[in-house]
């Protein structure tokens, strides 16, 4: 492993103008995409332990199982559509295709923005089934895992209205792609959160 | 130079306070159950510990001393000693193990309850003790919140034959007796609280929700202060019970003078209608129980 | 010494460093109050977080006041004085030494000593100060709602910290929460910057292994930051919706005050679980940055290479790493299973072994040096002699049965105020008495500054050492008061009372500090162009201070480990590490392949 020999190199030893010989740098990865990935990691956490906690909280036997508003299936449905228009705005942005970037962009937000009101719609039914957060342990782990997800998918939209923001005052294709690709990418990430996440709901 | 003397006072005066705080007072007090081992785990720390302080603080008076500023003094350039980082890191992981050894078996002892162990249960609540033992059948009942109210402050399930026996002790003073084995079971109603005696040295919280224990035999008679050893509310400080250890015979006319719950219960005036309303707790409190049993 | 190897060389692509675009201020606001300049920002969370710090100071007082003489303050009732103490906890851990170390320090630092003109994200990383203020801001609030703030202690355990018996439970503990989730957030945004920094941005010939050991210790502290934080979060989320929304993540069935509540099932030893696996890394998030400052103020001025330098990166790294796997030693007696013990007990004291090593290479690094005894060197030597006095505490409490009878005693209060607010606090005087002729331009005052030095440091080790053996005696930690007891001797009330007249002489002596810092800056000696012979980059910036962009017109490029004191073949005794080899020319030309004196290696 590189960052092991890295790490065993001996600083004093070598005068001069010494790149990185190991290859530990990835200088060649974009700053921005680097930063992103460090966020996602800080994600992954928060969402692992959630998870975690819930499993430790299923061994309770006053644990009952959740009924799951029906709602999640289209809900999830929307949020994969999201995501692949996002993949077609950033393989068409690789492209070259700016009438690509531009749809799957609006069809990306449009498909997010509906998955949001989809689980709205979700809390809603529970609470009229008289499933309030407090009713029982299943229902406050739904309740906050849709929220922090969300929330999440929130902070997601906010790049992505800055990101059609550039593309609505024309701002050149090659500036444009970073910022298409990281949305694109953070989008897969909570597709992935959610699969797993409504994965745990559904066979728990 | 000031510098120097200092870092030398720091170290004698560390070690000379060790030595002499024992002397005013400043140090546990005489041991009064069987965990001598832990003491003995704490002066072998102290030794290897001390070693090493007294070791690399006087070094570091040295270098100071020898090594003062001197203008033109070139300082020597050896970036490392891979044979002196070997010792040195063998000799700390050395010293590690001859800590963490005895550590460990000692915890094992204080985890490992006796078979012949007599057990009883101290309950707390904000900001009071009080305690139950298993009267003549040897085990203690069930309990649960849900079955807390005036006329049962213990919470005991009064469903449970096990139960009816158990001895109650509505107040903070706790009698136990001498060279026994005692399994101490902690319970909370409400928040975090933990039983100690100073002198038995033992600790553990009691977690509301579930069981918890120690256990240990008191070696020597007398009366000692039980505090509160986790931060549990404004009246933390004020939670105080008192521990008596005394000869058998003692400890058995001391327990003889309290009622067991079902003459509590009876005293209460056990209506009917009051044991369908618990029968409709229980249901739910059963759940609860699994729980405290993990 | 070498010069490296042609195939090395090959692999070496034009000397040229490649410039970042940089934001540049247009109007007063944007240069100084919403600045996106790193130092700038590394000032402001400075500020606020000393200013936050010197609330917790007076805290200290209140607390010392009560405890030395109980009797005799009226107006500190026991509600008062839990809040007290929950509240210092909390600003010196999180609000004061996480923000200043890695806001402040960080920030100041990385870009300079890595060679980089700024943060990579400047606009998040001004973000993150004023969600952080925002955060200090609620934080201040609960003073000022009804109940007060929370009185919970620091760790905030449930179910007290939200059932009634304890001060703050209804709003005070929700700021406390809200206030935490919004550090978090905001120390997210900068900890995004740090680690994208020193991993992205590091200048032409910056290799991991030449970075200074303070960029490794604030490097690693930020990833732990990261990874931990979560943790934290989530219990914080969890714990306010079970105190406003009535749920049960931590909730077990309760009885309080003879009412039965309607919660049930919850696990208050899981928000333990979570608290310490965020608590016990935010140890090493406070004392990395002050092994890696400590190490390079050792160095600098004892005119000495730290003494095993690839030894203390792996030692930084390994602590970091092992430090996840300790948490549960702040509970062996938490009521978990107990067969966690074993497991617990052995990672804590391993970690020993790296973190012994650290203080035997910091001791060896004066060894043979020519040690100058500045004013930062005093807060260095002054660190090892607490921090080995805290660490070798920490032997006595990692050991899972020594901690039985001393868990929760004032012996646990000594050594975690000896190991990570009295060791690290020296750190940050040192690092302030040497970093502030960069900053301002001037030296700080001499005479106050030994003054400050000898009251704290001995001060505070007169206070700390004596209360180990009150935790050995069995006095219990957060107590209001001890009252009667039969164990107790009468002798330890006039210790308390020694300690509180101690704790407020050195309070004092801060504020001589601060008034310090106000005066030098105004009126201190005009310090030189580096004033004390380092290596380090921020220390060869064309201005001093260092100017918006820190290099100038281009950046240095780095051709040697930043320790190069005392090295054979120099007429100085420290070379810089952007000085070009002997023999070569001043410019990296087009094949960048160095020149360097040829030396045998060491």
């Amino acid at each position: 492993m590189s960052i092991f020999r890295a790490l065993m190199e001996k600083p004093w030893m070598v005068e001069g103008v010494i790149d990185d010989v190991y290859g530990v740098d990835h200088k060649s990865l974009p700053t921005a995409k680097f930063g992103l990935r460090v966020f996602l990691v800080v994600a992954t956490v928060v969402f692992s332990l959630i998870v975690v906690t819930y499993f430790e909280r299923m061994l309770v036997p006053d644990w009952r199982a959740l009924q799951i508003p029906l709602v999640l299936w289209p809900n999830t449905a929307l949020l994969i559509l999201s995501s692949i228009a996002l993949q077609w705005a950033r393989v068409s942005a690789d492209r070259g295709r700016l009438d690509g970037v531009k749809s799957g962009l609006l069809l990306g937000g449009v498909f997010a923005f509906a998955f949001l009101v989809g689980q709205l719609l979700a809390w809603r039914q529970l609470i009229d089934l008289g499933y309030f957060v407090a009713t029982n342990p299943a229902n406050a782990f739904f309740y906050l895992i849709t929220a922090l997800h969300g929330l999440h998918l929130l902070g997601g939209l906010v790049a992505w209205a800055r990101t059609s923001a550039k593309v609505r005052r024309g701002v050149a294709l090659d500036r444009l792609r970073l910022s298409v690709e990281l949305c694109a990418i953070y989008w897969h990430f909570l597709l992935v959160i959610w699969l797993i996440l409504f994965g745990l709901l559904w066979f728990t | 130079m000031v510098v120097v003397i200092v870092l030398v006072l720091v170290t004698i005066g560390t070690v000379l306070f060790h030595f002499l705080a024992p002397t005013i007072g400043w140090w546990w007090t005489p041991i009064a159950s069987n965990w001598g081992f832990i003491d003995t785990t704490i002066i072998i720390t102290f030794w290897v510990t001390g070693a090493v302080f007294v070791a690399v603080l006087g070094f570091m008076a040295y270098c100071v001393y020898r090594f003062r500023y001197q203008k033109g003094r070139r300082s020597a350039y050896k970036p490392e000693d891979n044979k002196l980082e070997l010792w040195l890191t063998g000799l700390t992981a050395l010293g590690v193990v001859v800590m963490l050894t005895p550590g460990l078996f000692v915890w094992n002892q204080f985890i490992t309850v006796p078979e012949d162990a007599d057990e009883f249960e101290v309950m707390a609540q904000q900001w009071q003790w009080s305690y139950r033992f298993p009267g003549e059948d040897g085990i203690l009942g069930t309990t649960s919140p849900r079955f807390i109210d005036d006329d049962n402050p213990f919470g005991v399930n009064p469903n449970d034959a096990n139960g009816q026996d158990d001895i109650l002790i509505d107040d903070s003073e706790l009698h136990l007796p001498l060279d026994r084995p005692v399994k101490v079971l902690l319970r909370s109603i409400d928040v975090l609280h933990n039983f100690s005696v100073p002198q038995f040295r033992a600790k553990m919280d009691m977690v509301p929700g579930t069981v918890t224990y120690y256990w240990l035999t008191p070696i020597r008679a007398g009366t000692f202060d039980a505090l509160c050893f986790e931060l549990c509310g404004v009246g933390h400080h004020a939670m105080r019970g008192t521990v008596v250890v005394e000869t058998e015979s003692e400890f058995e006319a001391w327990l003889g003078e309290y009622s067991t719950f079902a003459q509590s219960m009876a005293r209460a005036g056990n209506g009917a209608e009051k044991v369908l309303n618990l029968v409709s707790r229980e249901v739910e409190a059963t759940s609860v129980e699994k729980k405290s049993a993990q | 010494m070498t010069s490296i190897t042609p195939a090395q060389a090959e692999l070496i692509s034009p000397a040229e460093v490649e410039d970042v675009e940089l934001y540049h201020p247009k109007t007063w606001v944007t240069k100084y109050v919403f600045s996106q300049d790193a130092k700038v920002i590394a000032i402001q969370y400075s500020c606020t977080a000393i200013g936050i710090g010197l609330v917790a100071l007076v805290l200290s007082w209140l607390i010392r006041l009560q405890l030395g003489f109980p009797d005799s303050f009226d107006f500190i009732s026991p509600s008062d004085y839990y809040q007290f103490i929950t509240m210092h906890g909390m600003i010196m851990v999180i609000y004061l030494l996480t923000a200043l170390f890695l806001g402040g320090f960080g920030n100041y630092l990385i870009p300079l000593m890595v060679g980089a003109r700024d943060m990579v994200f400047p606009y998040v990383n001004m973000l993150s100060y004023w969600i952080y203020l925002l955060a200090v801001l609620v934080l201040v609030a609960s003073w000022f709602v009804p109940g007060g703030p929370t009185g919970a202690g620091w760790t905030l355990y449930p179910p007290q910290a939200i059932l009634s018996g304890t001060p703050g439970s209804d709003a005070g503990i929700i700021l406390m929460l809200v206030s935490l989730a919004l550090f978090i957030i905001g120390f997210t945004m900068g900890g995004l910057n740090y680690v994208t920094t020193v991993l992205q941005a590091r200048t032409r010939g910056m290799t991991l292994m030449r970075m200074p050991l303070t960029i490794w210790g604030i490097f690693t502290a930020t990833v732990l930051a990261l990874l931990a934080f979560p943790a934290l979060f989530v219990a914080a989320v969890m714990m306010t919706l079970d105190s406003m929304l009535g749920t049960s993540f931590f909730m077990p069935s309760i009885v309080e005050m003879n009412e039965y509540l309607e919660y049930g099932g919850g696990s208050p030893i899981l928000f333990q679980h979570l608290f310490w696996f965020f608590g016990h890394p935010e140890v090493y998030i406070v004392a990395l940055p002050a092994f890696g400052i400590v190490s390079d103020l050792l160095s600098v001025h004892s005119r000495r290479h730290i003494f095993g330098y690839r030894m203390m990166v792996w030692a930084i790294v390994g602590i970091g790493a092992l430090s996840f796997v300790v948490w549960a030693h702040h509970m062996y007696v938490s009521g978990m299973n107990p067969w966690f013990g074993f497991f617990f007990a052995t990672t804590t004291l391993i970690i020993a072994v790296p973190t012994a090593i650290k203080v035997y290479n910091w001791t060896l690094t004066l060894w043979h040096g020519n040690i100058r005894l500045t004013l930062p060197m005093l807060f260095a030597l002054a660190f090892i002699v607490t921090f080995l006095n805290g660490g070798i505490t920490g032997l006595f409490l990692g050991n899972v049965v020594v901690d039985v009878p001393l868990s929760d005693t004032m012996f646990v209060v000594a050594h975690f105020h000896m190991v990570m607010g009295v060791a690290p606090i020296l750190v940050i005087f040192g690092a302030i008495y040497h970093w502030f002729p960069l900053i301002t331009g001037r030296m700080m005052n001499q005479a106050m500054g030994q003054f400050h030095f000898w009251v704290t440091f001995i001060g505070a080790y007169v206070i700390f050492l004596p209360i180990h053996y009150l935790g050995f005696l069995g006095v219990p930690r957060r107590y209001f008061e001890m009252g009667d007891t039969s164990f107790i001797p009468e002798s330890v009330a006039s210790l308390n009372a020694f300690v509180t007249v101690a704790a407020l002489i050195v309070g004092f002596a801060q504020l001589v500090f601060m008034y310090n810092l106000f005066w030098s800056a105004s009126k201190g000696k005009v310090a030189e162009r580096n004033p004390w012979q380092a290596t380090t980059l921020e220390w060869q910036t064309p201005e001093m201070p260092p100017a918006h962009g820190n290099f100038g017109e281009t950046l240095p490029v780095v051709y040697r480990w930043a320790y190069e004191y005392g090295a054979p073949g120099y007429d100085e005794d420290f070379v810089p590490q952007n000085q070009p080899p002997i023999g070569a020319s001043a410019e990296t030309g087009g094949d960048g392949v160095p020149d360097g004196a040829a030396q045998p290696a060491k």
